[in-house]
């Protein structure tokens, strides 16, 4: 199983990971706000990421690490 | 002890660069200092140096600060417009605190001017020669044997300085014939640990840079700047006194027409004046406590140049105004004779000068 | 195991880019190559001026500020001293084509053994959004309101095109970064263009054909697709030169 971690405090919610996403399970956080006041995103369905780092190419912020 | 040798004012630059350990030399003709990239390029590949010569005098400065990064000691030289073109490279220089040696052969101006022997740099390497707030170190040359011992000067200054330095030529110091003892060969003293040269897995990276967005940090870069600027105010300020012991006039000269001025000089005492010469050779930081003193002494000052006065402003400074400063000066690449010095020292000393 | 973070090449500092920015995926493929090649200790990297002007805090590496246009100029000086060193500038399009041309096309036409990473996104947007010498015909910008009009602001330069007609330059590539495809081979592009100063093989340049969401006034998302809508047809993907081929 593939596990992603997020640096929230880093994320600037640019979304760009949200549209590389194959599976549509990341989105931008709809509660959250993080200290620079951006909406960090976030992993809807933690039991469907296949771990295939598409995401984290994307990001431009290098906050997604990607193991699996 | 090097042997004496009969060599040109810009090739003894040249010789000396590399015996002060550069190895490293961008350049772009211009008349009248192209001999030094002539000496270089024959030279430098025969003893693994770099000669290049770069497509602007923009691209030769920046290419000067790219070297000068890693900590390697660099060279350009260059005439009055090329070095109007190198004051923004010269500007970052100073910025990021970096040393090189800058050489200027200066001809006649503004504009493409004329390519024969001129002072009119002055203002331009003395006010810091580029945007923001900063000095070069100015050596002003008078014999190519000054030539050949200001350039190892120059890279010395620089490098225990961090600072770039500037050897203020005039076409008649780079194009004229004279015997030489070069200097022995020079080993740089100084480490530079903040150098660009890889990290090796070994350090912190280094940054090389001159931008700053916070004021208040760089205030404080520009602050301790000229606190060295003080230091070397305090420290390296170099002239020479000529016939000054009861001298009432005072000729503040430098390069060719502080030659031409001893000969003024010599036919002026013949006739019962009192004349004497200081001959600034450092430009900046400027001898103004050695002037101050000598006006305490002497009646009058004439300040002789090759421009419209610069220099004459600086005396007037130095000696906050307490006695008249006249000029003599010839411009556009003409050059003063001993007679027309004579005649205004003999004007001065009718009018009340001694 | 991990399969993606954080290259060792780029340091803890958080990047001043806006919002969906793609100089913050280029700057994580040149560290990514430099990582991958094991020469962070001898890399020296030169900065321009422009939006990149602190990709000096981000790379591990030892860096050097280079005044607007310069950096090809400066790196010339770098890699004549340590030959050994790898020495690289990340550069913009109004740096790199503009004020820099000059030190571009002679860099490359002396084949000095550097590696150039240009950032194409047809506009300056550290000033504000302003024509850039690759913004488009008719492309709207602060200082080409009416967009660019080529009978007066003249035409946008096609520079992988236009260094491709020097016999200096060793690689000459144009990619772009805005999707998954593109960055892997902008990575592969990269890290080419590194070994081969590597192994001593010459000029090479990477045009990244890249974003710019906020001057452009797109999310970043549609800013991806402009690149794609807009940008390639006039700047096309592709090998300009490689002397290995």
């Amino acid at each position: 199983m593939a596990k992603l971690t997020v640096n929230e405090e880093l994320c600037k919610g640019c979304g760009l990971c949200v549209g590389a996403c194959p599976k549509h399970i990341l989105a931008l956080s709809k509660s959250k706000l993080n200290k620079k006041g951006h909406s960090p995103v976030e992993l809807q369905k933690p039991e469907d990421c296949i771990g295939c780092a598409f995401c984290a190419t994307m990001c431009p912020d290098c906050v997604i690490t990607v193991e699996k | 002890m090097q042997e004496k040798v009969l060599m040109k004012g810009n090739e003894a630059i040249a010789e000396a660069a590399i015996l002060a350990g550069c190895r490293h030399y961008f350049g772009y003709p211009i008349t009248p200092q192209t001999e030094v990239a002539a000496y270089m390029a024959k030279k430098m590949p025969k003893i693994g140096g770099v000669f290049l010569q770069a497509e602007s005098e923009i691209a030769a400065i920046n290419m000067v600060y790219g070297v000068a990064s890693t900590g390697k000691r660099a060279m350009t030289s260059s005439s009055s417009p090329g070095i109007a073109l190198k004051c923004e490279g010269i500007s970052y220089l100073a910025g990021a605190d970096l040393p090189a040696l800058i050489v200027n052969v200066q001809r006649g101006g503004p504009g493409l001017g004329g390519i024969q022997p001129s002072q009119s740099d002055y203002f331009l390497a003395t006010r810091g020669p580029g945007h923001g707030d900063f000095h070069v170190i100015v050596l002003a040359p008078a014999s190519v044997q000054e030539m050949a011992d200001m350039t190892q000067l120059g890279f010395g200054l620089a490098d225990k300085y961090r600072t770039p330095v500037m050897l203020l030529a005039d076409g008649t110091m780079g194009q004229m014939m004279e015997p030489v003892v070069l200097p022995e060969p020079q080993e740089i003293a100084v480490e530079k640990p903040w150098a660009a040269c890889g990290t090796k897995m070994e350090r912190e990276h280094n940054i090389v840079n001159s931008l700053y967005l916070s004021p208040s940090e760089l205030e404080r870069t520009n602050l301790e700047r000229f606190e060295r600027y003080a230091q070397i105010e305090r420290d390296e300020v170099r002239w020479e006194e000529y016939c000054m012991e009861d001298a009432e006039i005072c000729i503040v000269s430098c390069g060719i027409t502080a030659r031409i001025s001893r000969n003024a000089i010599v036919e002026a005492r013949k006739r019962g004046i009192k004349v004497g010469m200081l001959r600034p050779i450092t430009l900046w930081p400027f001898p103004k406590a050695a002037l101050a003193a000598a006006a305490e002494k002497v009646k009058s000052f004439i300040s002789v140049e090759l421009n419209m006065g610069q220099m004459k402003e600086d005396v007037e400074l130095a000696i906050r105004c307490k006695r008249p400063v006249h000029l003599c000066s010839r411009v556009g690449g003409m050059i003063p004779s001993p007679e027309e010095i004579l005649a205004k020292i003999e004007e001065v000393a009718k009018e009340g000068g001694c | 195991m991990i399969v993606f973070q954080k290259p060792k090449a780029l340091t803890d500092a958080v990047l001043h880019y806006c919002p969906g920015c793609t100089h913050g995926i280029v700057h994580r493929l040149v560290a990514e190559a430099i990582d991958e090649l094991g020469i962070q200790g001898r890399t020296v990297g030169v900065a321009p001026v422009g939006c990149s002007v602190m990709a000096y805090n981000y790379f591990a590496c030892d860096m050097i500020e280079a005044a607007h246009g310069r950096a090809p100029a400066v790196a010339t000086g770098v890699k004549r001293a340590m030959p050994e060193n790898i020495v690289f500038t990340y550069q913009g399009d109004g740096d790199l084509a503009s004020i820099g041309m000059c030190e571009t096309v002679h860099a490359a036409a002396r084949g000095e053994n550097i590696t150039i990473i240009f950032i194409n996104n047809a506009i300056y947007g550290m000033t504000g959004g302003q024509m850039a010498p690759t913004t488009l015909p008719g492309q709207v910008t602060q200082t080409s309101p009416y967009g660019r009009d080529v009978a007066t602001q003249g035409h946008p330069i096609r520079v992988c095109e236009l260094l491709s007609q020097l016999d200096g330059p060793a690689y000459l590539e144009r990619v772009t970064v805005n999707n998954v495809k593109n960055v892997r081979n902008a990575k592969k592009a990269i890290l080419k263009a590194f070994k081969n100063q590597v192994e001593g093989k010459g000029f090479s340049l990477v045009e990244v054909v890249s974003s710019c969401p906020t001057n452009w006034g797109m999310t970043p998302q549609k800013a991806l697709e402009w690149i794609d809508e807009k940008m390639l047809p006039y700047y096309p993907l592709g090998v300009y030169r490689d002397k290995e081929a």
